[in-house]
């Protein structure tokens, strides 16, 4: 009983400070996406009236108004905007498994005394900041930058190619950002690997190609799986990386609930965009989580 | 059978060197003579001189670092409390709850947790600045302190607590004298961690900060927009110094401290 009593006063200080800014915050934005918008006076003036107890909240509750989501249903732009996001973000969480397999593949292989190397230089650039390492891809990527340079000095292309401000822009840059975060789970799960498995698999006479895709890439399912949610929820909802690299001509919907929030102005709104972004990645947040809570707890 | 091969080989360096020539490129131009960002036009440091003399950066780095220390150091403790609640206690009530809360923040896109907390202090009439992005950054922070001590914690041997404990030291002691220095590398990266997260941090910073609160990144960003600078690039490279430094004094401290341990 003592422990049990212990053990709960271990957990109450992180549990209410959560309770009190994560999900309490969350219980706003959902009352906040039904409010609707008032012309001319603070946009965030009704949210729950808790002085007048259980029947001021039921009060509250009766003036829902659903105008935000009719409006969000009936305009094209926002549902453009999920969609691309949705796109965008898939098509860049293929492109960093494709570059970070082979990469966690061959540090599982290393010599094991190159590995805790291997392993610091992967993490390092995620110890330098987000916004430094988007940014320096300006530099190289617009019409005069460094990479036009060199294809040109190269006679590859003899006209400067436009990538900056283009999705293109945005790929690269969400790869790059992200790929650490693809690489770390997948080389967990590639470097716990027994390697007997695949001598197993040659002595019963399967080709390397097959033993490399029933035994290495089935075991590496869960890094997979990690990674691909590790990189794929967090670039659903990205600000900064379309912001900097995409420029106007890229749609998402970080972008746009910034947009509705600081230059509209439009809380209400911008809550009922956050409501259905979550929605969206409830399902991957919820495997992520499951994943997480298997391998850890 | 495992070899490391020459496609091995070619991929790690291909990839290392994707993740590393924009921060290279990017240090090399922050020494540029010429104003152009990518026309090299000699070495100078006239950019970092310039730099030092931009009060409005400095105020705003002052900002970034004070809520950055205030957050690694709330952060860790409940983030450490978060770890051992979740690897001792199976029957906590409202586990699942508990849990969920604390992988979700991992992956939950910034606008949304910046937006719910700007709602909130709103709600409760609370005025914007320090105190508003310290409580935002400690709130994601803790999330990833937990994450990294739990791992520790759950490859550490609790028989040697319990022993501390049958020889008579109160549980709170068995803890802070048995368990805390064995995880103490884990704490340590995560408070590392926690206070780069928030020196990094620009999204949840802009819903959270008020007028006279304006962090690094914020500055930088609204910078960043007008276009590259080469007073920008200096700007970075200090921060990713700082940086560096501070991941080889922690690489450094706990290999000092599993050798001496092992």
């Amino acid at each position: 009983m003592a422990d049990r009593l212990r053990s709960i006063a271990v957990a109450l200080p992180p549990y209410i400070w959560l309770l009190a800014f994560f999900l309490a915050p969350f219980i706003i934005v959902l009352r906040m996406s039904f409010s609707e918008s008032v012309i001319a006076q603070p946009p965030y003036s009704p949210t729950f009236d808790i002085s007048q107890g259980l029947s001021g909240l039921w009060e509250s509750v009766k003036e829902f108004s659903t105008f935000n989501y009719t409006f969000l249903a009936e305009d094209s732009l926002y549902w453009r905007a999920y969609l691309s996001s949705v796109r965008i973000a898939a098509i860049s969480t293929v492109i960093t498994l494709l570059i970070g397999f082979p990469m966690a593949y061959a540090m599982a292989r290393a010599p094991l005394r190159w590995r805790p190397l291997l392993l610091a230089l992967v993490i390092l650039p995620f110890w330098t900041s987000f916004l430094i390492r988007v940014y320096a891809w300006i530099g190289i990527l617009k019409r005069d930058g460094l990479l036009n340079q060199l294809l040109m000095s190269l006679g590859v292309i003899t006209e400067p190619l436009t990538i900056l401000n283009t999705e293109p822009a945005v790929f690269i840059g969400i790869v790059y950002a992200y790929l650490p975060f693809m690489v770390l789970p997948l080389y967990a799960s590639l470097e716990r690997q027994d390697p007997a498995l695949l001598e197993a698999a040659s002595d019963l006479g399967s080709p390397p190609w097959l033993a490399f895709w029933q035994i290495t890439v089935r075991l590496a399912v869960p890094g997979i799986l990690a990674g691909c949610l590790l990189v794929f929820i967090p670039a659903v909802g990205e600000f900064v990386i379309p912001n900097l690299l995409g420029g106007s001509s890229t749609l998402m919907i970080g972008q746009t609930l910034w947009d509705e929030f600081f230059s509209n102005r439009d809380w209400p709104l911008a809550s009922a965009v956050a409501v259905i972004l979550v929605l969206v990645l409830v399902v991957p947040i919820t495997i992520f989580q499951r994943a997480q809570s298997r391998t850890t707890g | 059978m495992a070899r490391f091969t020459r496609f091995n080989a070619v991929s790690l360096a291909l990839g290392m060197a994707f993740l590393y020539l924009p921060i290279v490129l990017l240090i090399i131009f922050s020494f540029n003579e010429s104003r152009l960002v990518t026309v090299w036009g000699g070495f100078s440091t006239k950019w970092y001189v310039e730099l030092f003399r931009n009060q409005q950066l400095l105020d705003a780095a002052r900002v970034s670092i004070l809520v950055g220390l205030t957050t690694a150091c709330i952060a860790t403790v409940l983030g450490t409390l978060a770890a051992v609640a979740l690897t001792r206690t199976a029957r906590l009530p409202g586990r699942s709850l508990f849990t969920a809360m604390t992988y979700a923040p991992l992956v939950m896109p910034e606008v949304i947790t910046g937006l719910s907390l700007l709602l909130l202090f709103v709600a409760l009439g609370i005025d914007r600045g320090f105190w508003t992005i310290t409580i935002a950054h400690t709130t994601f922070a803790l999330c990833f302190v937990a994450v990294v001590v739990q791992s520790r914690l759950a490859a550490f041997d609790m028989s040697i607590e319990e022993a501390a404990q049958d020889l008579g030291a109160p549980p709170w002691k068995a803890f802070l004298l048995v368990t805390l220095p064995a995880i103490a590398p884990a704490v340590a990266a995560g408070w590392l961690l926690a206070f780069t997260l928030s020196l990094d941090d620009l999204v949840i910073a802009s819903f959270t900060s008020g007028p006279g609160s304006t962090t690094l990144p914020m500055k930088i960003f609204s910078a960043v927009r007008l276009g590259v600078s080469p007073d920008i690039n200096a700007a970075c490279t200090i921060l990713i110094g700082i940086v560096a430094v501070g991941v080889v004094a922690a690489t450094f401290a706990t290999g000092y401290r599993t050798r001496r341990a092992g």
